[in-house]
């Protein structure tokens, strides 16, 4: 317990420390670190989580639908305490719980298993029913995607749903690194929009920016943040 | 007489006045015969429009929160387009759900080729832990569906169709039943089958199974028979013919034995028309399985038991 309690208390500037622990090199790419800003404020401001409720049916629930390159994700559950610093260096080994792709089987407070693209939003749409179904009022879903993660029809079932549904607790973060080998400027904004979503576009670098982004109220609407980052090819 | 899909929106509407756990998830289709359950329960009817993947991501995504979805559409629409959905989103994410497809293999013959899912059993072969029901009346339609709500997190398959057989039988959901009893060959008919298989072995020394769940298969059952009746095993799939070889074959790993898969044909026919015809193109009418049942155990080279 004591070495879960120190570890609560990691702060931003040790992410770069526990990611290095999994790859073995404390400078890391744009593309190894797109999701790291996003998701750091999502679980030191945002989502209402923690170790201690991962069974909680009144916990938020983040879904890392974009589960390609997770040692980021990893370093902030490691941060947050979900998942012990010790298990970070056996990244990808047999035997570790902590795969290229998550699994939520594996993973203590991982809510979805990924890898495969376009399944998160889906599965979080299906996840905000539920919560309603069951007049759990409080717990917000949460879906992390990447921009070229769009590319799967899936999305667009799910995105196309949500709005006309006035799925208000469902949240999509977009990491809009420009990875979509045909793609338009403004294109992932318009999308949601145009399905009836409450859209917001921020620097995905900018903590305070995604803060106010992430918590901007929208009555009666689902809510994408699209978090832009350098260019993956940059 | 009504057919099986007319029993699943009243069933299902009982189902969801009685337990709050459960949830129906739509895909347009069926959606009319849940009007009143929908006005009842409008949080747990819920219609995504004609999104299949969503159908069966937003089914997972409900199990993930602790209800128990019932997903439905035709069988190629609900197993066969979304099969990575089937495949990752229950499976790998470890949440069960009761897939309830309608169509079958070929309820709709004038429809053509893209509403038949003949491969839908054999589809779900390739995964773990799959209970699939085939029920051959709609009584047991009603009583599978019944057991597979009531199954737990269980990943479970109910193929509705409107083959059927003239009459029901008591289905436990598990276990294959003896119908006919004899001492040249073992004959297990599934689901819809059966009035075709009791009157193609008419008066043949044959032992008949029958089998409403063929998955788990009941291999115990098959190996009980084969010790009076000969290990010479015909199976008479309404599905993908010898979908059930291989668990035919595991279970009478260690004796000599034949199996005959029959079902239907993979080769497209490309032909409208009704159900009937497509049985008697697929070989499955009575005549067509007394002559291929009664060739393959007359081959036979082995003593009788």
């Amino acid at each position: 317990m004591t070495i879960i309690e120190a570890e609560r208390h990691h702060q931003y500037q040790d992410l770069p420390r526990l990611m290095g622990l999994m790859t073995g090199d404390e400078k890391h790419g744009p593309a190894a670190t797109s999701t790291l800003d996003a998701l750091w404020v999502l679980y030191d401001r945002v989502l209402r989580v923690g170790p201690e409720r991962m069974d909680d049916p009144e916990r938020d629930r983040f879904l890392l639908s974009k589960g390609h390159g997770p040692m980021a994700y990893y370093a902030v559950l490691a941060a947050k305490g979900f998942v012990p610093v010790e298990w970070l260096p056996d990244f990808g080994a047999y035997d570790s719980p902590l795969g290229h792709h998550p699994d939520r089987v594996l993973v203590p407070g991982a809510e979805i298993g990924s890898g495969s693209l376009g399944h998160g939003l889906p599965i979080a749409v299906g996840t905000a029913l539920g919560l309603r179904a069951q007049g759990l009022g409080e717990p917000r879903v949460w879906v992390l995607i990447g921009d070229a993660e769009l590319d799967e029809g899936s999305n667009h079932e799910a995105i196309a749903y949500a709005g006309p549904a006035g799925l208000d607790r469902l949240h999509t973060v977009v990491i809009d690194n420009s990875s979509a080998s045909h793609a338009r400027p403004g294109g992932i904004a318009a999308r949601f929009e145009a399905a009836g979503w409450s859209a917001l576009t921020v620097d995905g670098r900018d903590h305070e920016a995604l803060y106010a982004a992430f918590t901007a109220p929208h009555p009666g609407r689902p809510h994408v943040v699209v978090a832009r980052v350098e260019p993956k090819s940059a | 007489m009504d057919t099986m899909r007319d029993r699943f929106a009243p069933v299902m509407t009982r189902l969801l006045d009685e337990d709050p756990r459960v949830a129906v998830v739509l895909a347009e289709i069926g959606k009319d015969g849940f009007t009143e359950a929908r006005r009842r329960h409008p949080d747990r009817v819920i219609n995504i429009g004609i999104r299949e993947q969503l159908l069966v991501g937003a089914g997972a995504g409900l199990a993930l929160t602790g209800l128990r979805p019932v997903v439905h559409t035709f069988a190629s629409f609900l197993v066969e387009r979304p099969f990575e959905q089937v495949k990752l989103d229950l499976g790998h994410q470890d949440v069960g759900a009761v897939l309830v497809s309608a169509a079958a293999s070929f309820d709709w013959p004038a429809g053509g080729f893209t509403h038949m899912a003949p491969g839908d059993v054999a589809l779900l072969d390739t995964l773990d832990g799959w209970t699939v029901h085939v029920p051959g009346h709609p009584d047991e339609a009603e009583e599978l569906l019944r057991q597979a709500v009531a199954a737990g997190d269980d990943k479970v398959y109910v193929r509705l169709s409107v083959q059927s057989n003239a009459q029901g039988l008591p289905v436990d959901g598990a276990r294959f039943r003896t119908v006919r009893e004899g001492r040249a060959g073992v004959v297990v008919a599934v689901g819809p089958m059966l009035d075709a298989v009791l009157a193609a072995t008419e008066g043949l020394d044959v032992t008949v199974l029958y089998a409403a769940t063929v998955r788990p298969f009941d291999g115990q059952a098959l190996r009980r028979a084969t010790e009076a009746a000969g290990t010479d095993v015909v199976l008479v799939e309404p599905y993908l013919a010898g979908t059930s070889t291989a668990a035919a074959g595991d279970a009478l790993a260690d004796v000599p034995h034949r199996v005959l898969g029959l079902g239907v044909r993979r080769r497209e026919l490309r032909r409208y028309g009704t159900v009937d015809e497509h049985l008697t193109a697929h070989g499955l009418d009575a005549g067509s399985l007394r002559e291929r049942i009664g060739g393959f155990l007359s081959a036979s080279g082995r003593p009788r038991p």
